[in-house]
């Protein structure tokens, strides 16, 4: 099969470039992660994250033939050749396929994602109904893994300000939990014009999650909790 | 010189056991650094799926002595029952501690956690099937690793991401004053130094060809321990969870068979009758794996090569399916190419989890046969989740109790360090030598042209392991083991780089990997070797029997020579009557 990618060494002093590369792999039940490991056997030069392998970990998340995926969850059959690897766009390229997250986890903390509850902690669990706890279903799951905020336009042009979808899908997940106390802290954070509301729907979030969840889904709600809070 | 940053501890690992334990010391005013080579969320632990087992008594009646006791057992009674009794103890507040946290545990009708039976869970020490497993779907990693990665962005915990540890920095006296780490995007070596170091660097499960393991699992820690010339503790002890897809190794959890799930062979027989009549396919998981590896060689394995048994759980229905396990469902269509909901999915037991490991007390320090006894312990040095051995899983682990142990004694070894650091108040001084032994290792790859390649090196150890050393292990087999690993080694000393950049130079970080991976297999098959008998995971077809006369006792591996000493089981429990070794069935 063969490959074109993204190749940027930052000592080698040459700009970025692609690079083919032809490798005899079945492609029959095999990922792409798969033909990257058998490629960094040719050329130990390639570098690239991963870990899990099995789409829990959300370290390869990288561009293949212009859709952002998880490497190790994409098959290679059905894709089209060359199949063209690059890192994920809109982030600072480190090396390769490795992009610079700070800016990403940055927005991931400015939400505060952690439960916010001030009451006296129980001597067992806080209860919760099955249907409250259905609520977080879809956005617990979330594995940061960057897929979908480099593939917002909106995040594109404003990086440094627009909190892009999975810290948005992070920020809804505590609002939507029954035994979080801070959702009025969390809607005033976001009540802003760059942070939540540089978001226009357009769902490439959606398209791209290798999770199959739906931040626009969960802005949606937010912007709506914020209409219904002014009335 | 190289750049020094000095802390009051430093955690080595981002995974559920070094996270909880920096919760522990965070909540003080300590400089603490967290060292991960990957961001923490990328962990292992994040892989975890049935859940965390812990004796509520939400669904059914439970006591955490019958956890007890059910551990001890399934340990094949080479667990030290202090270590098993303080963990069961502690299970139910460090379950709702982590509730919370946050962590978005499923629910029962009455909103309390949910749980599920899993393997070698009983009632009444030895009866009925227990519902003990607590569970966030088939997630429970997942949501565990990500809730406590959130408590630590709110404790504001230092991480150090991306930053692989080299070596401890010892002094003469053995006191550990810290670690040399490489920071991966740069390249450049540091020295971070603290009066009191926690290894939480996971398991080494990539030393085997097929494995559950994420590709991470390159036992550093352990290794580092071994380089420090401490020993590591039964090392021969390696779990083959039964349920592993054929070839690429994602994980079937046992929360599939906890929620009725069974397994078939080619005749689509539930065979697990015939091994184990009470307890079926919630079996002990070396009880289960031994009976897969039995079917198969007897000819009643699926598929084209009759490699693999079948696990069923079409009958379950798409709602148990979809609400209990959909994170399975997920794995199994896209590495098996089934849908568990119509057709049986294909599984063979993979390794998944290593019993042994850098041996450690109550508190997770790490201890060595010194001058006064066999635990003495090494001043400024902690352990704790899958890379320590204190020893709560003996030769078999249950399932669910290894997200238990990180949080157990992640909680203790955290709450010990702070009075280590109490009464430790200053830092001692650095040994001269200090990090040069970890620069040496680090520039041996910066230089080495060489004519073999280290992805070949690997491979061949990984099928080494594989075949000299799997479910069922003989004398012959092993010693041809130790002589193929020896010629590996040879190579290694002869293999080099091409990428000799600064610059997240990730060949030089696998082959960093492969060094500690093959100390761990050359522990494991001498280990093995010695080992001449029958327990738990550890299964020899020339000595099928346990034998407690001569083998109720740990095994210690030192690297210098491979040594091997023993130390005794510890069958005395803090508070209750111990369990006294007895014939084990399921």
């Amino acid at each position: 099969m063969r490959f074109r990618v993204y190749r940027y060494d930052p000592e080698s002093g040459a700009g970025p470039g692609m690079r083919d590369y032809v490798l005899d792999i079945e492609a029959r039940g095999k990922m792409v992660l798969d033909a990257l490991l058998a490629l960094k056997e040719q050329d130990d030069s390639l570098a690239f994250r991963r870990s899990c392998r099995e789409g829990v970990c959300g370290s390869d998340g990288v561009n293949i033939n212009g859709i952002n995926a998880l490497a190790c969850v994409t098959p290679l059959s059905g894709l089209r050749e060359p199949i063209e690897i690059r890192p994920l766009p809109r982030l600072p390229v480190v090396r390769d396929l490795i992009v610079d997250m700070s800016q990403f986890f940055r927005h991931y903390r400015a939400v505060k994602p952690y439960l916010i509850n001030l009451d006296p902690e129980p001597e067992i669990e806080r209860l919760q109904s099955p249907a409250e706890r259905a609520d977080l279903d879809g956005l617990y799951e979330c594995i940061q893994c960057a897929c979908c905020t480099t593939a917002c336009p909106s995040f594109w042009w404003n990086p440094d300000r627009y909190l892009g979808p999975a810290a948005l899908l992070a920020a809804y997940r505590f609002i939507a939990d029954s035994r979080d106390q801070a959702t009025e802290e969390r809607l005033d954070y976001l009540e802003d014009p760059y942070r939540l509301f540089r978001c226009h729907g357009i769902m490439n979030c959606v398209e791209v999650c290798p999770k199959g969840l739906n931040p626009t889904a969960a802005v949606g709600t937010i912007k709506a909790m914020l209409v219904n809070r002014t009335l | 010189m190289i750049p020094k940053r000095s802390f009051d501890a430093v955690i080595v690992g981002g995974g559920g056991a070094g996270l909880r334990a920096a919760l522990q010391l965070a909540s003080r005013e300590h400089k603490v650094a967290v060292l991960s080579k990957v961001f923490p969320t990328r962990s292992h632990t994040v892989s975890a799926q049935g859940g965390i087992t812990a004796a509520l008594g939400n669904v059914s009646e439970d006591s955490w002595h019958w956890h007890m006791y059910d551990t001890v057992k399934g340990s094949d009674y080479l667990g030290d029952q202090d270590a098993i009794e303080f963990m069961c103890r502690n299970a139910a507040s460090v379950v709702y501690e982590l509730e919370h946290m946050g962590l978005p545990f499923s629910r029962l009708a009455n909103g309390k956690i949910y749980q599920r039976p899993f393997g070698g869970q009983s009632k009444h020490y030895g009866g009925e099937q227990a519902v003990r497993t607590c569970a966030a779907a088939d997630r429970t990693g997942h949501a565990m690793l990500h809730t406590l990665y959130q408590r630590n962005i709110a404790a504001r915990t230092q991480f150090f991401d991306e930053f692989f540890a080299l070596d401890l920095v010892r002094d003469a006296e053995g006191y550990v004053l810290g670690v040399v780490a490489l920071e991966i995007e740069t390249g450049e070596p540091w020295l971070f130094e603290a009066r009191a170091t926690l290894l939480a660097t996971g398991g080494a499960g990539r030393v085997f060809r097929h494995s559950t393991n994420a590709l991470i699992n390159s036992g550093d820690g352990l290794s580092m321990v071994l380089r420090a010339g401490l020993p590591l503790e039964d090392m021969e002890f390696w779990q083959f969870h039964p349920t592993g897809i054929p070839g690429v190794g994602c994980l079937m959890t046992e929360g599939c068979r906890g929620e009725g799930g069974y397994l078939v062979n080619r005749e689509g027989e539930r065979f697990m009758t015939r091994y184990a009549p009470h307890a079926l396919d919630l079996a002990s998981r070396d009880v289960v794996s031994r009976a897969i590896a039995q079917e198969i060689d007897a000819g009643r394995g699926c598929g084209e090569r009759g490699d693999h048994v079948l696990l069923k759980l079409d009958h379950l229905g798409e709602e148990t399916i979809r609400t209990r396990l959909p994170g399975i469902r997920e794995l199994a269509i896209r590495f098996a190419g089934v849908d568990p909901v119509e057709t049986p999915v294909p599984v063979t037991p993979t390794v998944h989890y290593m019993m042994g490991g850098i041996p450690t007390n109550l508190h997770g320090q790490v201890v060595t046969p010194m001058r006064y006894g066999p635990e003495e312990a090494v001043p400024g040095l902690y352990a704790v989740g899958e890379c320590a051995c204190v020893s709560v899983h003996g030769a078999n682990r249950l399932g669910g109790n290894s997200l238990l142990d990180l949080l157990v004694f992640g909680r203790a070894a955290g709450e010990h360090m702070l009075e280590y650091l109490h009464d430790n108040p200053y830092p001692r001084p650095l040994p001269k030598s200090g990090p040069e032994p970890a620069l040496a290792r680090l520039a041996r790859w910066d230089k080495a042209e060489g004519s073999e390649r280290v992805a070949a090196i690997r491979a061949d150890m990984q099928d080494i392991m594989q075949n000299r050393c799997g479910v069922y292990r003989r004398e012959d087999s092993l010693r041809q083991g130790i002589a193929e690993l020896t010629e590996v080694e040879l190579r290694m000393a002869r293999a080099g780089l091409d990428d000799h950049s600064h610059v997240f130079n990730t060949a030089r970080i696998e082959a960093l990997e492969l060094e500690n991976l093959l100390l761990i297999a050359r522990a494991t098959l001498v280990c093995a070797l010695a080992r001449t008998e029958s327990r738990g995971a550890h299964a020899r077809e020339d000595h099928p029997d346990r034998d407690d006369d001569h083998w109720l006792r740990h095994t210690l591996y030192f690297r210098d020579g491979d040594a091997l000493d023993y130390k005794p089981v510890r069958l005395k429990p803090l508070t209750v009557e111990p369990f006294q070794p007895k014939e084990r069935r399921y």
